[in-house]
């Protein structure tokens, strides 16, 4: 349970100011405004196709977007390589599907980027994947390769991986969707113990208990919007959009 | 508790298999003759095997003479390998200088000891063994094979044959064409249009001509375009023929490996802030050639057969140089024996080849399922 954390008001980690993005002649971002302080936690909701994803892939240059501005800690996201590579090593990335490398073990996997990136000498590179590995309990696992753990254990690593670059900003994509249900909970454990520990997040989620506890603010987006954006209690008590009542009632009650 | 509930708190047993089904007798049963026209085919592939093997296995090995002078030496019926016997050594190293020889010995010695420190995985050192084997050894090798300093006398290519210049074409060529082969492939797929459009056409013209013709090129028409006093030697213009064309082929092989690599690897390297060719170097490129070694070696093992070709630009590979013993007088008419070792001489390489491909999927096998 998180009750008592900071949120620095005077610092925006992440703003996005009029975010517009088309696949082709879809419009899938539709004027999106966001800003994230320090510290703070954002649960962003919504059907399948609402541009969810997109948003925060948006964030790291994953996806480029064509209209409006998008500023990580300071750093403006534009076509310059460098700004890129600065506002990647920043913010940090959970996906789906885990996306681990397969050739390298779990230490490898996690100890690449600080070497290759970040330039850290190797065995100290190796240290800081211990400490993250023993931080998400999977450390002895370390010599393993990820096709031999399971989903949520890759899951963990995964996580540890993002944490071994010392990011500022934590972007979560789903990352419960493709486990089993028995797997969850030990993925979700880690991450409310992030957000304990102040981390910056933003997670695009269906875990709505995991929203409640965990998030400063809820988004709801449909169809490319923002369509409500409220705190947890009264996001989910006393939700003002037709469309935000609808999807809280299918994914709510069944 | 009601009626349709079904519980045991009885826990089976670990049986053995029935038998008949497992062993050599169950293995003959599934896979021989499990049904009568099952058996019916394995009886006659068994007697085609053996009215094909006896007598080859009669011809070369049971009533074949192997050692003599001349080939009066061959009186058995079977056949001759005195021919080859004879001219072993032609076969090997051409027209290379007798007293010169232990240059090309030393050559190959070097490059096994090298590949073996390689191939063992449990050598230290790789990266340093790697360097030398890529960037001092070539210099090395050119050296002592050619000559023309450090007092070795000057050897000129085309006294250079046999199958250690079979060797030579095959091992340039492979180790040439896979780099130029990765390069292409990652230019076809650049988002830059012309890196592309250049890596789209260069593939494309060179599959598109058969490599006789680029031979051709290269050692007859090629000369008629540059000035006399440029002399390219006709030995490195046959080189460079072989390394451009098969690089488009292997460029073709790499990509096919780089498409099978899912999005989410990019994905994650881009996100974890590695640049385009550390994500290549390490992340892309390792998983994918090692989906990329079937088709990899396929490519090797046609580069390998394909340096044969060279003979119709009048350099002596193995197979020339034992048409040419063909022809001697003393020796007409051995030209089953002269091609069964030609034959062999390929397979045993390219079977080398086949096998070490196998054995490294084996080791680069990580486990399933993972992405």
């Amino acid at each position: 349970m998180s009750m008592t954390h900071q949120v620095e008001d005077d610092k925006l980690m992440v703003e996005m100011r009029g975010v517009n993005k088309w696949y082709g002649q879809f419009h899938v971002l539709k004027d999106v405004n966001l800003e994230v302080k320090k510290g703070e936690r954002i649960v962003i909701c919504g059907p399948s196709g609402s541009g969810k994803s997109t948003t925060i892939r948006c964030i790291n240059r994953l996806e480029e977007h064509q209209k409006g501005d998008i500023i990580v800690d300071g750093t403006t996201l534009n076509n310059d390589l460098k700004n890129i590579e600065t506002i990647r090593r920043e913010v940090g990335m959970v996906f789906q599907h885990f996306n681990l490398f397969p050739h390298l073990t779990v230490l490898e996997n996690c100890a690449l980027a600080p070497i290759w990136v970040r330039k850290t000498p190797r065995d100290e590179a190796e240290e800081i994947a211990m400490k993250y590995l023993r931080r998400v309990k999977i450390e002895e696992q370390a010599l393993k390769y990820p096709g031999q753990l399971s989903g949520g254990q890759q899951q963990r690593v995964a996580i540890a991986r993002s944490l071994c670059m010392n990011p500022q900003i934590m972007l979560f994509d789903e990352p419960t969707s493709a486990l089993d249900p028995e797997m969850i909970k030990e993925v979700l454990d880690v991450m409310v113990e992030l957000a304990d520990e102040g981390m910056t997040m933003i997670c695009v989620t269906h875990e709505m208990g995991f929203a409640k506890t965990v998030a400063d603010r809820v988004i709801f987006m449909d169809k490319g919007q923002i369509i409500e954006e409220n705190e947890p209690h009264e996001f989910f008590n006393n939700p003002q959009s037709e469309r935000t009542q609808a999807f809280l009632s299918q994914i709510l009650n069944h | 508790m009601s009626d349709s509930a079904k519980v045991t708190d009885k826990l089976l047993p670990d049986l053995p298999p029935p038998a008949n089904s497992t062993g050599f007798i169950g293995w003959m049963r599934m896979h021989l003759f499990s049904t009568p026209a099952n058996a019916l085919l394995t009886l006659f592939a068994a007697y085609l095997l053996y009215i094909l093997m006896v007598p080859s296995i009669n011809w070369a090995l049971i009533s074949a003479d192997w050692i003599g002078d001349s080939r009066d030496a061959c009186t058995s019926g079977g056949a001759c390998w005195v021919f080859v016997y004879n001219r072993f050594d032609q076969f090997m190293y051409g027209f290379y200088p007798e007293v010169e020889r232990w240059r090309i010995d030393i050559t190959f010695v070097l490059l096994v000891v090298l590949a073996a420190w390689l191939m063992l995985p449990r050598m230290p050192k790789k990266g340093l063994v790697s360097f030398i084997t890529l960037i001092i050894y070539p210099v090395v090798a050119f050296f002592l094979l050619y000559g023309g300093s450090f007092g070795l006398e000057v050897v000129e290519t085309h006294k250079w044959g046999g199958m250690s210049l079979t060797l030579i074409l095959a091992i340039v060529g492979i180790v040439a064409a896979l780099p130029f082969g990765v390069l292409l492939a990652l230019g076809r797929r650049s988002e830059m249009p012309i890196v592309k459009s250049i890596c789209v056409v260069y593939i494309e013209f060179w599959r598109g001509v058969p490599l006789i013709t680029v031979l051709f090129m290269a050692s007859v028409m090629l000369p008629l375009f540059v000035p006399e006093e440029v002399d390219f030697d006709k030995l490195l213009r046959a080189m460079i023929g072989i390394v451009l064309f098969q690089s488009a082929y292997m460029a073709e092989v790499v990509r096919g490996g780089l498409q099978a690599i899912p999005k989410g690897q990019y994905e994650a390297a881009q996100a974890l802030g590695l640049n385009y060719w550390k994500m290549m170097g390490l992340i892309v490129l390792p998983q994918a050639l090692k989906l990329m070694i079937p088709g990899i070696v396929n490519t090797f093992i046609a580069l390998f057969k394909d340096t044969s070709l060279v003979l119709i630009i009048g350099l002596f590979d193995i197979l020339a140089i034992v048409q040419a013993g063909l022809s001697d007088p003393n020796w007409l008419g051995f030209s089953v024996e002269g091609y069964t070792f030609v034959a062999l001489m390929f397979w045993v390489f390219c079977f080398g080849m086949s096998k070490y491909s196998q054995h490294l999927e084996k080791r680069f096998h990580t486990g399933h399922g993972a992405r």
